[in-house]
């Protein structure tokens, strides 16, 4: 049972108790505690269940690399799932619960998987997938999905807020430990600019829980002062809670700061996340303890030799009274030490290697501990929940059982890997060490920046330097190199160290050697994800070889930790049963972040109102107050029609529609895009851009026009003014005036770079109105101040002049069938000539449409719409709008990839309108069926409905499509499909249902 | 996060200011060529495992097209370019060169 201690404990404050709920039940701890240590303080030994087989876990690290208590945190919006507990800081209020299990923590239902396990093998899911497809529907899947899921997802509303950092600094270093301090004093002594990360919320990582002496003082102090001089540097930011993330491309970094998850509701964003752009980065990520594998590792209360260390010394938290110590190496035996320190019990140390004779073995043998040499664990005793002994056998048999030892904890080491995830996240290569069995980054193959020079280099144990001296040496070393890089120059020293001699380790890599199928089939590598060294070995025999395949075969890796633990376990195992080498084998890829990162650091302030520009008109705010209902065009508003105290959507639109047609409708068409194509080359360029010709327009008169990609289909169309001998004015669709603008640059710029053109995109120095219906004329008279009778300005045809005193510019197209003027003004100017027009309209009961109506009435002329009618596949001809493209120009973007073969088949679908038989609205997207099936046993089609409405002028549904060979099929009856799997029958007509001769606009 | 210096108003702008535009130097094929120079201009494009000359726009900058020559593995940038050429300036050529005697644009 584990308990606190009466004495000790660095890190914590005795004087200041603490208060948390976990599961509801109320807890004590101290001011200092993560609440891993507080948990186990309060005899809380299983915190959580794993993945797959809901087995009860314990925790077993003491950082960033748990797999196993996780739990979620908070309450209402601030509930967070999956946070370590090795990494949650106490705070008073804090309150936690266990994940993976129903009904309880203690009694879980989901655990039947454990003894279902043998049916669960690796590749389970890959397997059930393929056969047989009824089991998977009505078994497998409802038992996985209830028993699926790691925690659950936080609620809607999260009250704190994110925020992101922008910082360049010539050198970044990653990790406070005793190699990263050492960097930065280095790097302190010249004046470059130096960031100096820690992820936790203390200085110094492990260096005064193992006991080092640097400079002739202890490890604590020597951090002390070093901390002291780091805060005295003007060139130096320290900042700890914040986790170097990921490294990318040109020196690129991110790192995760929790501001105030140890203080929620503190003033200031809860988590903030640095976009670091570095000349250097030195990564002194210092190294992860591996676990052994031995039957029953999973059991609450074994843990990693640190960890348990880490508890004794840093939060006085003994988990257990009697603990037994398994390893392969001598490091472990300082954990024996500690405990024997604390004044708790070491039942036994047993040592799978032939001998230890190194300093700190013998350290323990004088202290009176004993050590079992050449022995493993053979499996591991549980009472309820409690673990109570483990089985003894040789490391070189089968696993007979020598003798039981009596235990209510295991300190576990298999040895330590660098943590190499940031030096490898951007290229850096890595080798195979034969005296640390671990990988170590490769100097020789190291990350390149933009000038193809190294910009990445690890520090102390990140490089493979195990002892103390070597890592203040080697990181000292390695920041030299980066400042002389940036070209400042500095000297490496290297700190005298002691306390850190270590014997020779062995590679063990399951235990024992000769382990039966029956063991290994509970030595877990992924705690996590619940895989086992019986599931690689799986694997491996059915041929699976690649570790990056294996991976996802088995999930081994494939949990949140991403393997910290199980990586180099997991390929040894499969190194093991393929016969090869491990550096033969492997790693799979690392991939940032290093450890998870909130998705509200991701999205940082860009929340709300602030996810994107919101563009308005000038006549924004008289919509908003007339009863906009607003739809989105691209990153503008636009009143999708204006409902009047209990009016429908529908009946709003049928009344705009109405109203326009039998007297005066008017439209905020201000978010048209308008581009100036202005200079001597003008024409002859917009003559390329367009299928048809522009440059034989004369001032004054207005040309609608298509423009195609250079692989011939349809990106956006638009009426042309030409203003002058030199200048036309280019009008696009709403959401494409940025894109059809950067097209127009990407040619002038890149291919006729010699032609004399200058274009402006002008689409939010105007304010444009279009006033339509039979009235028109009679309101433009009535404003005043230019002649706009049908002689002085025809259809297609614009002026400059005078309305109602201010500044126009009218242009007499039509989008709707109707007499219709759209007159641009300053966009200053807008709101003023909106509300003249609103004012003098009155006694035709001006109308105000929106962007339903618009489509509507547009629909009703058979006039198509970019992002209806076009989908990116659509070329002119398929469009009927042969007419639009000039026989007569030897050259236009487009017309080379229209001659193709297939652009030229006479199969292609082409546009026509249709009638529903009984006179509904077809359904949006709908297709036209056809006999038989396809190859992949799908209906056959031979058409699809683009765009569908109910027309309140003709009083029945509408719409357009496009059908195989259409437009020669006039009056045909074709099958359209429902969602409902039934079929709607509608008539192949012209697509023009409205005034098919243009009677209307040409008055 | 890649960087590259613009070669008209000469910042180094992050990647978040760039737009990609893929290979440079395409000769374009308009109407009259063949099936072959066509399908080439309009799909197939170098993916090479080395020195890529490629267009960038600084678009959330000065709005300037430019030329980059880049490694695709390194990522070392040999230099930026005006886009208004149909070859990599000399000196660029040059600081390739030192480092891939073989390199051919
Ligand atoms: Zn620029």
């Amino acid at each position: 049972m584990s308990t606190r201690l009466s004495t000790g404990g660095r890190l914590i404050d005795r004087a200041k108790p603490v208060s948390f709920q976990f599961n509801g039940r109320k807890m004590q701890g101290f001011q200092g505690d993560n609440l891993a240590a507080a948990l186990l303080a309060n005899g809380q030994v299983v915190m959580g269940r794993s993945f797959k087989y809901h087995r009860p876990r314990g925790v077993v690290a003491s950082g960033a690399e748990e797999p196993n208590a996780l739990v979620g945190l908070g309450e209402g919006g601030r509930f967070e799932p999956n946070q370590r507990a090795t990494t949650t800081e106490l705070f008073d209020g804090l309150t936690a619960i266990s994940q993976n299990h129903w009904p309880s923590l203690d009694f879980d239902v989901g655990a039947v998987n454990s003894s279902l396990s043998r049916f669960l093998p690796a590749g389970f899911y890959y397997k059930t997938f393929i056969h047989p497809r009824a089991a998977w529907k009505h078994l497998f899947e409802p038992f996985i999905r209830k028993s699926a899921g790691l925690g659950k997802p936080s609620n809607p509303g999260d009250p704190d807020t994110y925020e992101h950092a922008y910082v360049h600094v010539d050198l970044l270093i990653v990790g406070g430990g005793i190699a990263g301090l050492q960097a930065a004093l280095t790097a302190a002594k010249t004046d470059a600019k130096v960031l100096l990360l820690e992820q936790e919320a203390h200085w110094g990582g492990r260096a005064p829980v193992d006991g080092a002496e640097i400079d002739g003082v202890a490890a604590e102090e020597w951090i002390k002062n070093a901390l002291q001089t780091l805060e005295a540097a003007p060139n130096v930011t320290l900042r700890k809670r914040c986790m170097g993330s990921g490294v990318y491309d040109h020196g690129y970094a991110l790192a995760y700061e929790r501001c105030t998850d140890h203080m929620p509701g503190a003033a200031g964003p809860r988590h903030r996340l640095w976009r670091i752009r570095a000349g250097q980065i030195i990564t002194a990520t210092g190294a992860l303890e591996r676990p052994l594998s031995f039957s029953g590792n999973d059991r609450p209360g074994v843990m990693l030799a640190s960890a348990l260390r880490d508890y004794i010394v840093n939060y006085g938290v003994s988990p257990g009274d009697r603990v037994v110590v398994v390893t392969n190496n001598d490091d472990a035996y300082r954990t024996a030490l500690a405990v024997k320190d604390s004044g708790l019990t070491v039942a036994c140390i047993i040592d799978a290697r032939a001998s230890a004779d190194g300093p700190l073995p013998q350290a323990c043998r004088d202290a009176g501990i004993r050590v079992e040499t050449g022995k493993a664990i053979a499996g591991v005793g549980m009472k309820g929940k409690a673990l109570k002994f483990v089985d003894i056998c040789a490391q070189a048999g089968e696993g007979s059982v020598l003798e039981t030892v009596g235990c209510d904890a295991v300190a576990m080491s298999g040895g330590w890997s660098p943590v190499v995830h940031l030096w490898s996240h951007c290229g850096g290569k890595l080798l195979w060490s034969e005296d640390n069995f671990h990988f170590y980054p490769d100097v020789t193959r190291f990350p390149t920046d933009h000038k193809g020079a190294q910009y990445v280099r690890t520090a102390g144990i990140a490089s493979g330097a195990m002892l103390t001296h070597e890592v203040l040496g080697n990181a000292s070393e390695s920041a030299v190199a980066a400042l002389e890089q940036l070209g400042h120059s500095a000297e490496a020293w290297r700190p005298s160290a002691t306390g850190s001699e270590e014997g020779a380790m062995a590679p063990v890599w399951v235990m024992p050697q000769g382990a039966s199928k029956a063991k290994k089939s509970k030595m877990w590598l992924d705690f996590q994800n619940d895989v086992k060294v019986s599931d690689v070995e799986l694997a491996a025999q059915e041929g699976y070889q690649s570790v990056e395949h294996t991976k996802r075969y088995t999930t081994l890796g494939m949990a949140t930790d991403q393997g910290k633990l199980s990586n180099i376990n997991g390929l040894a195992v499969l190194s093991g049963a393929l016969n090869q080498p491990i550096p033969q084998t492997g790693t799979t890829t690392f991939r940032p972040p290093y450890t998870p990162i909130s998705m509200g650091v991701i999205a940082g302030p860009g929340t709300g109102k602030t996810f994107q520009p919101l563009r308005k008109t000038p006549m924004h705010g008289w919509h908003e107050a007339n009863g906009a209902d607003w739809e989105p065009v691209g990153q503008w508003r636009r009143p999708y029609c204006y409902t009047k105290s209990g009016e429908s959507r529908e009946a709003a639109v049928s009344r705009e529609i109405r109203n326009t047609r039998d007297s005066l409708g008017l439209l905020d068409a201000s978010t048209l895009g308008k581009i100036l194509v202005t200079g001597p080359d003008a024409g002859k360029f917009l003559d390329m851009l367009y299928t048809n010709m522009m440059s034989t327009l004369k001032p004054g008169k207005c040309r609608y026009g298509l423009m195609c990609n250079e692989n011939g289909f349809l990106m956006d169309d638009g009426v042309v003014a030409r203003l002058d001998e030199n200048s036309f004015l280019v009008h696009t669709t709403s959401g494409g005036a940025d894109h059809m603008h950067a097209h127009m640059e990407d040619w002038l710029q890149c291919e006729w770079w010699d032609w004399k053109v200058y274009t402006a995109n002008l689409t939010e120095q105007y304010a444009q109105i279009a006033v339509v219906g039979p009235n028109a004329r009679k309101l433009l008279e009535k404003l005043g101040g230019m002649d706009v009778s049908k002689e002085a300005m025809a259809f297609m045809e614009h002026a400059d002049g005078e309305l109602a005193e201010l500044p126009v510019r009218v242009y007499r197209i039509s989008f709707s069938g109707e007499l219709s003027y759209e007159i641009a003004v300053p966009a200053n100017r807008g709101l003023e000539l909106w509300e003249k027009i609103v004012e003098a309209g009155a006694e035709w009961n001006i109308t105000p449409y929106g962007t339903e109506a618009l489509h509507v009435m547009r629909a009703e002329k058979g006039f198509i719409m970019i992002g209806d009618e076009t989908d990116g596949t659509v070329i002119p001809q398929d469009l009927n709008l042969s007419w639009a493209i000039s026989k007569k120009k030897e050259d236009f973007l487009g017309k080379r990839a229209q001659a193709r073969s297939h652009m030229a088949s006479a199969e292609r679908w082409k546009l026509v309108g249709l009638e529903t038989i009984d006179g509904s609205v077809l359904p949006d997207g709908a297709y036209a069926l056809a006999e038989g099936t396809n190859e992949n046993g799908q209906r056959n089609t031979q058409g699809r409905v683009t765009s569908t409405y109910h027309s309140p002028t003709l009083g029945r549904g509408i719409a357009m499509g496009l059908v195989l060979h259409g437009p020669d099929r006039m009056g045909e009856v074709l099958k359209f499909n429902k969602v409902d799997g039934s079929a709607v029958e509608a008539k192949i007509v012209d697509p023009v249902f409205y005034d098919k001769d243009g009677e209307k606009q040409n008055v | 996060m890649l960087k590259f210096t613009c070669p008209y108003c000469g910042i180094e702008a992050s990647e978040t200011e760039l737009a990609a535009g893929g290979e440079a130097h395409l000769k374009r094929y308009g109407p009259g060529s063949s099936e072959q120079d066509f399908e080439g201009y309009l799909f197939l494009r170098k993916n090479p495992k080395g020195v890529h000359l490629e267009r960038w726009r600084h678009v959330m900058g000065c709005g300037k097209w430019f030329l980059a020559a880049r490694h695709t593995a390194t990522l070392e940038v040999f230099g930026t370019y005006s886009a208004q050429t149909h070859e990599p300036p000399a000196e660029i050529i040059e600081n390739i060169r030192a480092k891939f005697p073989e390199w051919q644009a």
